[in-house]
C-alpha cells in the first residue's frame, strides 16, 4: 500500500505535488539579491574608511527619506480610499470634487508640485493673511518636511484614487447586492463584504506605489529638504568625490527599494485565495 | 388578513425599456408564489424591487407594513427579507460559517456562540454541516447555493426571495437545492420565487403567476395553470417549456 503524506490543506496538497514547491523550499530566491545587496553595502562601510565616513554623514538624510515616504504613503491610502470611493459615488458633487482632484493632479509634474507648496502655497496664505489681517496667516513660514508630506500626499493620492476606483469595481456587483440584501449598511458592506476583497486586486499595485513614492522622495531635495539624495549632494560639494557618493546613495536606494518590492510580493501570496 | 408584500401600480424603466408596467400583486404570509415567464418579462425585476434592489419609478411596495419609499426604511425591510441569487453571490473570502455569521454580527449584533450555533443549524439543515470550514470555492454549486440558502436564514427573515436560484446550477445538483426549498415552503416560509422549474412549481408554490412584458398575465393554481391556462400567451410559453 502506497503511503500518503499527512498533508492536511488541499493548498498543500496541491503544492506537494510540483517538485520544489513544498512549503519547505517556498522562499523567494529574490530575497538573496537583498541580502547581496546589504551585504555588499556592509562592506564597503566596514572596510573602506570613505563609505563609512559617507555613510554616517547621510544617515540623517535616511531617516528623513524614511520619515517622509512611510508617513505619506500612510496618509495617500487614507486620501486614495476617499477619492476612490469619490469617483465611483452616485453623488453629483462628491464625483465631481474628486473627478477634478484626479485629472487636475495627474496633469502637473510632481516636482512642479512640490514647488508650489513650497514657493506658492506659503505666499498665497501671507498675502491672504495680509490682507484680511489675520496675524497667523501673514507670519506663515512652510515646515520644509510637513510640505513635502503634503506635497507627496496630495500628488500621489490622486493614482491611488484611480488604483482604489478600479480595485472596487473589480469586485463583481453581485457581491454589493448579497451583503445589501443582508442589510448591510454601503458602509459595513464596504468594509466587510468589498474591500478585503479589493485589497487583494490592488496590493500589487498600492505596493509599487510605495517603492515609487519611495524613489521620488528624492525630488524633495530641490525644496530644502535634508533627504538622502540632499546630504549626498552636500558631501559631494565638499569633498568632490561623486562616483563613490553617488554609487553608495543609488546603493542604499536600491536596498530599500528591493526589500519593499519583496514585502508587496509577499503579502501578495499571503492574501491570495482562490474566487 | 392584510398581506404581507403588497405591490400596486409599479412601474420601472430602465431607459427607454420598461421592465415593469403596473405590475399588482399581493402575497400573503406563508404563501409560496412562483414567478414564471420568458426573460425579459420582468419577473427579476419584480423580484429586486420588493427589497429594493432596484428601485421603482411609480406606485407602491408595501412589506411587512413597511412602506419601501425613503432611504430609511431600506435596511428595516431587507433586514425581513432574504435574497437568493442565481449566481449565489456567496463572499469568496470568508468560510462557509464565517459567510452565515458575518451579516448576524454586523446587522443583528450577534456576534458569539449564538451567531455560530444558528449557522451550525442552518448547515445541517441544508445537509451541508460538514463544510462549515470550507471555503465557497471548494464547494459544487449546489452546495453553494445551499450555503447561500442558509446564509439568507440566518438573519431569520420572515420572507425568502429566490431570483432564478437553480439556473447556473448543473441538471445534477438542481434536485438538492429544490429539496431545501421545498422544505422551507413546508414550514410556512413565505416565498416568492422566480424559476424555471415547473416541478417545483407544481410541488410547492400555492399560486403561479405568470409575466410577459412587464405585466402580470395570469395568476392561477398550479393545476389550473398548467391543466388549462387562460391567456393565449400563456398556453403558447407553457407548450414551448414543457415541449408538449
Amino acid at each position: 500500500m502506497v503511503t500518503k503524506p499527512d498533508l492536511t490543506t488541499q493548498e498543500e496538497r496541491k503544492i506537494a505535488l510540483i517538485p520544489g514547491a513544498e512549503p519547505s523550499a517556498r522562499i523567494d530566491p529574490w530575497w538573496w539579491l537583498v541580502v547581496l545587496a546589504v551585504a555588499l553595502a556592509a562592506i564597503l562601510i566596514f572596510t573602506q574608511r570613505e563609505y563609512n565616513s559617507i555613510f554616517r554623514f547621510i544617515l540623517p538624510g535616511l531617516r528623513i527619506t524614511a520619515v517622509v515616504t512611510i508617513v505619506s504613503y500612510f496618509l495617500m491610502l487614507i486620501f486614495g480610499m476617499i477619492g476612490g470611493l469619490g469617483r465611483l459615488s452616485k453623488n453629483f458633487i462628491f464625483h465631481g470634487l474628486s473627478s477634478l482632484y484626479v485629472e487636475i493632479v495627474r496633469g502637473v509634474p510632481l516636482l512642479v508640485q512640490l514647488i508650489m507648496w513650497y514657493y506658492l502655497f506659503p505666499s498665497l496664505v501671507q498675502t491672504l493673511g495680509d490682507r484680511t489681517g489675520i496675524e497667523v496667516l501673514s507670519s506663515y513660514r512652510s515646515d520644509p518636511i510637513v510640505t513635502a508630506i503634503i506635497g507627496f500626499t496630495f500628488c500621489y493620492g490622486a493614482y491611488m484614487s484611480e488604483i482604489f476606483r478600479a480595485g472596487i469595481q473589480s469586485i463583481p456587483k453581485g457581491q454589493m447586492e448579497a451583503a445589501r440584501s443582508l442589510g448591510m449598511n454601503y458602509i459595513q458592506a464596504m468594509r466587510h463584504i468589498i474591500l478585503p476583497q479589493a485589497i487583494r486586486v490592488m496590493l500589487p499595485p498600492v505596493g509599487n506605489e510605495f517603492v515609487s513614492l519611495l524613489k521620488d522622495s528624492s525630488l524633495v531635495s530641490v525644496v530644502a529638504v535634508a533627504d538622502m539624495t540632499r546630504r549626498g549632494q552636500e558631501y559631494m560639494s565638499v569633498h568632490f568625490n561623486p562616483i563613490p557618493v553617488w554609487l553608495f546613495i543609488a546603493l542604499m536606494y536600491l536596498i530599500m527599494t528591493l526589500f519593499s518590492s519583496r514585502v508587496v510580493s509577499w503579502l501578495e501570496k499571503r492574501t491570495r485565495f482562490e474566487r | 388578513m392584510t398581506p404581507i408584500i403588497h405591490i400596486e401600480n409599479v412601474h420601472k424603466h430602465f431607459g427607454r425599456i420598461r421592465a415593469l408596467r403596473g405590475v399588482n400583486l399581493d402575497v400573503s404570509e406563508s404563501e409560496v408564489v412562483v414567478i414564471v415567464g420568458p426573460s425579459g418579462s420582468g419577473k427579476s425585476t419584480l423580484l429586486r424591487c420588493i427589497n429594493r434592489l432596484e428601485e421603482y419609478d411609480a406606485g407602491k411596495i408595501v412589506v411587512d407594513g413597511i412602506t419601501l419609499d425613503s432611504t430609511q426604511n431600506i435596511n428595516a425591510v431587507r433586514r425581513e427579507v432574504g435574497m437568493v441569487f442565481q449566481s449565489f453571490n456567496l463572499f469568496p473570502h470568508l468560510t462557509v460559517k464565517q459567510n452565515l455569521t458575518l451579516a448576524q454580527c454586523v446587522v443583528r449584533n450577534r456576534c458569539n456562540e449564538e451567531a455560530a450555533q444558528v449557522a451550525d443549524t442552518l448547515l445541517k439543515k441544508v445537509g451541508i454541516p460538514d463544510k462549515a470550514d470550507a471555503f465557497p470555492m471548494q464547494l459544487s454549486g449546489g452546495q453553494q447555493q445551499r450555503v447561500a440558502i442558509a446564509r439568507a436564514l440566518a438573519m431569520n427573515p420572515k420572507i425568502m426571495l429566490f431570483d432564478e436560484p437553480t439556473s447556473a446550477l448543473d441538471p445534477e445538483m438542481i434536485k438538492e437545492v429544490l429539496d431545501v426549498m421545498t422544505a422551507l415552503a413546508h414550514e410556512g416560509m413565505t416565498m416568492v420565487v422566480v424559476s424555471h422549474e415547473m416541478g417545483f412549481a407544481r410541488a410547492a408554490a400555492k399560486r403561479i403567476i405568470f409575466m410577459d412584458e412587464g405585466q402580470i398575465l395570469e395568476e392561477a393554481s398550479p393545476q389550473n395553470f398548467f391543466i388549462s391556462p387562460q391567456h393565449e400567451r400563456t398556453r403558447l410559453f407553457l407548450s414551448k417549456i414543457l415541449h408538449l
